[in-house]
């Protein structure tokens, strides 16, 4: 079985397998538990100062669903911990004490000042917690007030928050980031400059998961009302895992350690965020809807792929998906494929041609007796029928090999990288040399 | 158990009241609104789907059953009965697995298919149990038809006309109408009087005048008919059935299975039903399974179903064949009734085995029997009706007959299988065309 121990920002645990700030962490029995079921870290939810704040007493969560009610996204309109911090702090030092080889890391949310930093610090450094992770990224109720993703949203106050923290504490700190922004490389920026150890992203998407058609008025629904809450879950992993190569490639950024957040539900999401670029990752809501046991199959799911590929560590994983993302413009234009349909597979439900035929190249054909075949004079290589298509691997994109005739252009594949900065269509395209 | 399942001959009352009760039930018991929901979500929404096709009355399924999925499942029920006016008997008694549900494309990726037909049971029923009627009539037309029969080939050709704007007459020789609804198809699958209820929703559209107890032919004739109406469609199904060629076969205790499954289905009390201790069937489709089935579940102790070629030749479908033998039926192959043996009453029934080519083979079989129900088919019976083509009237594609004016479908007209859901589509059908030729 492959070595699973992560080493992130000094701190070490025998997974990279956390559980971000959240219901899941919310206190010692949860912690306790989770710890037992195998979970190799918690950032344990965020702390405020007392008065601490309240909670709603109406439904918190919405939910958008698939086939056979499976939980694709949740919205939430949770605040941070509502329970006097005295509690949290002395929870968390019991727990540390308990698990010294688990990481524990203690979320901090205060006003933007330097004095309850400064104060909120020392009290943490005292349960013998790892880390600080610092949360920007709230984007309901805690923004409202000054804190959370209202902070996030603005670079500068990152840096100045960051840097009054890091001047206060030997602990690192870990910045989490909002997604609720245009380009996320400005505030992983300040959080760079700042002297942040670590950023972590996303936290949630602001988000309307439904309506209620009869009461006019957003769910969760309270008392007649809704307001807009944070999106996680599955749904919003390909936010984030873009949001994460977006920083891990950018050349200012990188080395940045980061710790990938937001959707992730099995060992595969988990391998993603590591691939580009996450030193570890975190989970809320997989383990918010499944229990805490999920991480089991994380665990040895990864394992399993690690010795199937002779990867020894998780360090060699990190990273080795970012030198292949690129921008547009650069991807080979001289690369031809064409969709291929498995007879053997396919059941004949039509639904890659209503796709093609409906809505892209009318290049599937359909006879009589439900053949499906694709008409390469036709077929650009969408894809759309390999992600319509209900069958795995039913349909294939097969390259043309260089030399052979692309029977839609009449042209022969060429052996050579061209992209678009070069083609004669670019307006200011630089002629190759 | 009860305590007289040892009883020879027939008598009633062989089970306690808890078995009857749990036998005649539901066979397949509704989905809820969970179950419904689970089974929608497995429908791809095929293009130009493989089970619409399969489906004689064409009902659009993947988008009834989308509807189900997003919520609107008298939405559901509505896009079923455009189609189908009997789509709730049909959601209980097609043979769906040699009908949509052996197209399904589920069936060819996983061999379970979607569950077109409780799915379309939920929603009818969603849907009827309102008391809802979602069709109204057209402005009246001033035409007459005249309908024989009030099965389903009738009804839904009845039903489709007045929605048209024609006012229609239908004629049924029997009390009750419903046909085969009503008085054959099986217990089980059609419990709580489910053919009347059907039939009192599918009425509410109007200007369907209903005269149970007149037979054609018994104080007029399709001549009649012709001259006082403006149409006829005839939909009579096959009124007689097929003699047994066997030495004794009108010994006491031998009878035709449609009786027997008729007497069944109009019981008030299923225990009051006498049934044998060693029932021997004769045939191999659905009349014959249905009555060997009904005859174990009524405490036969033996029961054996006899049919003279291959299991593969039955036109009973496999899930019939298999619910038969789980309830205990025994089924024999290759075997011709010889003789009926016995001293006024049947004793024992006499088979010879024969070969795939029905070649005797000298080889013989005695079954016990002091019961036995022939099923060996039920033919057309009537006098001055149009042109056969074989055993059947000759129908053109929509229905039309020989003789100007006048329209068959279902059991009695030829084309088709004999299936409930063959019936209404051939009833609609003609419909369809008769409108067409009485208002151009
Ligand atoms: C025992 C049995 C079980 C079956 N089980 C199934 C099943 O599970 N699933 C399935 O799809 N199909 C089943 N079938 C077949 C199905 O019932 C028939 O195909 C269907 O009922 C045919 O409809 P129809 O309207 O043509 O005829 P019928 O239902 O037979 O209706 C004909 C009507 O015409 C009336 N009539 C007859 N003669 C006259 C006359 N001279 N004047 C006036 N009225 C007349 C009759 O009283 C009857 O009401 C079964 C059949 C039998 C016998
Ligand atoms: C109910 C709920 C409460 C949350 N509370 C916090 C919080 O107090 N502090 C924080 O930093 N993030 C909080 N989050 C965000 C999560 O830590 C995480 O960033 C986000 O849910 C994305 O990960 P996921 O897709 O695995 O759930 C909360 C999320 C949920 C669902
Ligand atoms: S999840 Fe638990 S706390 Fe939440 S509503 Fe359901 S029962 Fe109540
Ligand atoms: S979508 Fe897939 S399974 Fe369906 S017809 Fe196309 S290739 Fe076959
Ligand atoms: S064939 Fe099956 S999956 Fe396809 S539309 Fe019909 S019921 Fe749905």
């Amino acid at each position: 079985m492959a070595d699973l121990r992560s080493e992130f920002i000094g701190i070490k645990s025998p997974n990279p397998f956390w559980l971000a700030s959240a219901p899941p962490t919310d206190k010692e029995y949860n912690v306790r538990r989770a710890f037992d079921a195998g979970w190799g870290g918690v950032v344990w939810k965020t702390l405020g100062f007392d008065p601490h704040v309240v909670n709603v007493n109406g439904p918190r969560y919405g939910a958008v669903f698939g086939a056979d009610r499976r939980l694709l996204g949740l919205n939430n309109i949770e605040l941070i911990t509502d329970r006097p911090l005295q509690t949290n702090l002395d929870e968390i030092k019991a727990v540390k004490r308990d698990y010294p080889d688990q990481a524990m890391i203690v979320s901090l949310m205060v006003p933007c000042e330097e004095e309850p930093w400064k104060k909120i610090l020392p009290m943490v450094e005292e349960t013998g917690a790892d880390g600080v992770e610092l949360n920007f990224g709230c984007p309901h109720g805690m923004s409202e007030r000054g804190m959370g993703s209202a902070v996030g949203q603005v670079p500068e106050y990152i840096e100045m928050v960051t840097r009054w923290v890091k001047a206060n504490t030997r602990m690192p700190v870990i910045v989490k980031l909002t997604p609720n922004i245009t380009d996320i490389r400005k505030p992983a920026g300040a959080a760079k400059s700042g002297g942040a150890d670590a950023v972590s992203l996303i936290n949630t998407i602001n988000s309307i998961t439904s309506v209620d058609l009869d009461l006019f008025a957003p769910e969760p629904t309270i008392d007649g009302k809704g307001a807009h809450g944070g999106y996680c879950g599955p749904a919003v992993k390909p936010i984030a895992l873009n949001m994460v190569a977006e920083i891990a490639r950018d050349p200012e950024l990188h080395g940045l350690p980061i710790s990938g957040i937001g959707g992730v539900t099995t060992w595969r999401d988990a391998a993603e965020f590591l691939a580009l670029g996450a030193g570890n990752v975190q989970v809320c809501t997989a383990a918010m809807t499944y229990g805490f046991k999920i991480v089991q199959e994380m665990i040895s799911g990864l394992s399993d792929y690690m010795d199937s590929k002779g990867i020894a560590s998780v360090d060699e994983i990190v990273g080795r998906a970012v030198p292949n993302v690129t921008d547009w413009n650069q991807l080979n234009l001289n690369y031809v494929a064409k969709a291929k349909i498995n007879q053997d597979l396919c059941i004949s439900c039509g639904r890659c041609f209503a796709a093609c035929e409906d809505t892209s190249h009318q290049a599937i054909a359909m006879s009589e007796d439900r053949t499906f075949t694709v008409i390469d004079e036709e077929c650009v290589a969408c894809n759309l029928c390999v992600n319509v298509c209900p069958v795995e691997e039913c349909i294939t994109m097969e390259a043309m090999t260089p030399g052979s005739t692309d029977p839609r252009t009449g042209r022969v594949v060429q052996p050579d990288y061209a992209n678009w900065t070069t083609h004669p269509n670019n307006p200011s395209a630089k002629a190759a040399e | 158990m009860g305590s007289d399942v040892f009883q020879p001959g027939i008598t009633a009352g062989r089970l306690d009241p808890d078995s009857y009760a749990e036998h005649f039930s539901d066979l397949h018991p509704r989905l809820d609104a969970h179950e419904a929901l689970v089974a929608a979500d497995r429908c791809y929404f095929c293009h130009d789907a493989p089970c619409i096709t399969a489906c004689p009355t064409d009902i659009d399924i993947p988008l009834f059953i989308r509807q189900i999925a997003t919520g609107t499942p008298d939405a559901a029920a509505k896009t079923i009965l455009t189609q189908n006016i009997m789509g709730g008997m049909c959601a209980r008694v097609c043979p769906t697995e040699t009908l949509c549900e052996e197209a399904c494309v589920r069936e060819a990726a996983e061999g379970k298919p979607v569950l077109i037909g409780q799915l379309q049971r939920y929603a009818t029923d969603h849907l009827q149990e309102q008391g809802i009627h979602p069709f109204s009539r057209a402005a009246a037309t001033g035409k007459k038809v005249a309908v024989v029969g009030a099965g389903p080939a009738g009804l839904s050709c009845a039903h489709r006309l007045a929605m048209l704007g024609h006012d229609v007459v239908v004629m049924d020789a029997r009390a009750k109408p419903g046909g085969l609804n009503e008085y054959g198809i099986a217990t089980y699958k059609t419990p709580d009087g489910y053919a009347q209820t059907e039939v009192d929703w599918l009425l509410q559209i109007g200007g369907i005048t209903l005269q149970c107890g007149t037979a054609l032919g018994d104080g007029f004739t399709l001549e009649d008919l012709r001259e006082g109406y403006d149409a006829v469609f005839l939909a009579m199904g096959l009124g007689g059935v097929n003699a047994l060629d066997a030495e004794g076969s009108n010994k006491d205790g031998v009878r035709d299975a449609v009786d027997f499954i008729a007497e069944l289905r109009q019981a008030s009390d299923v225990a009051e039903v006498p049934i044998g201790r060693d029932v021997v069937v004769i045939g191999g489709g659905m009349t014959a399974v249905d009555a060997a089935v009904q005859a174990k579940l009524l405490g036969a102790l033996n029961v054996t179903l006899v049919y003279r070629r291959g299991r593969d030749r039955m036109n009973a479908s496999v899930f019939e064949q298999d619910l038969a033998a789980s309830k205990g039926v025994r089924i024999v192959t290759h075997a011709v009734p010889v003789a009926v043996h016995g001293n006024g009453s049947v004793r024992e029934i006499e088979f010879e085995y024969v070969d795939d080519a029905m070649k005797g083979t000298g080889q013989t079989l005695r079954l016990p029997a002091d019961q036995v129900f022939k099923a060996i088919g039920q033919t057309l019976i009537g006098d001055g009706i149009p042109e056969l083509d074989g055993r059947k009237i000759k129908v053109s594609e929509t229905g039309r007959t020989s003789v100007a004016g006048v329209w068959a479908g279902g059991d009695c007209a030829s084309g088709g299988d004999d299936l409930t859901v063959t019936a209404v589509a051939e009833g609609r059908d003609a419909a369809m065309d008769i409108h067409k030729v009485l208002v151009g």
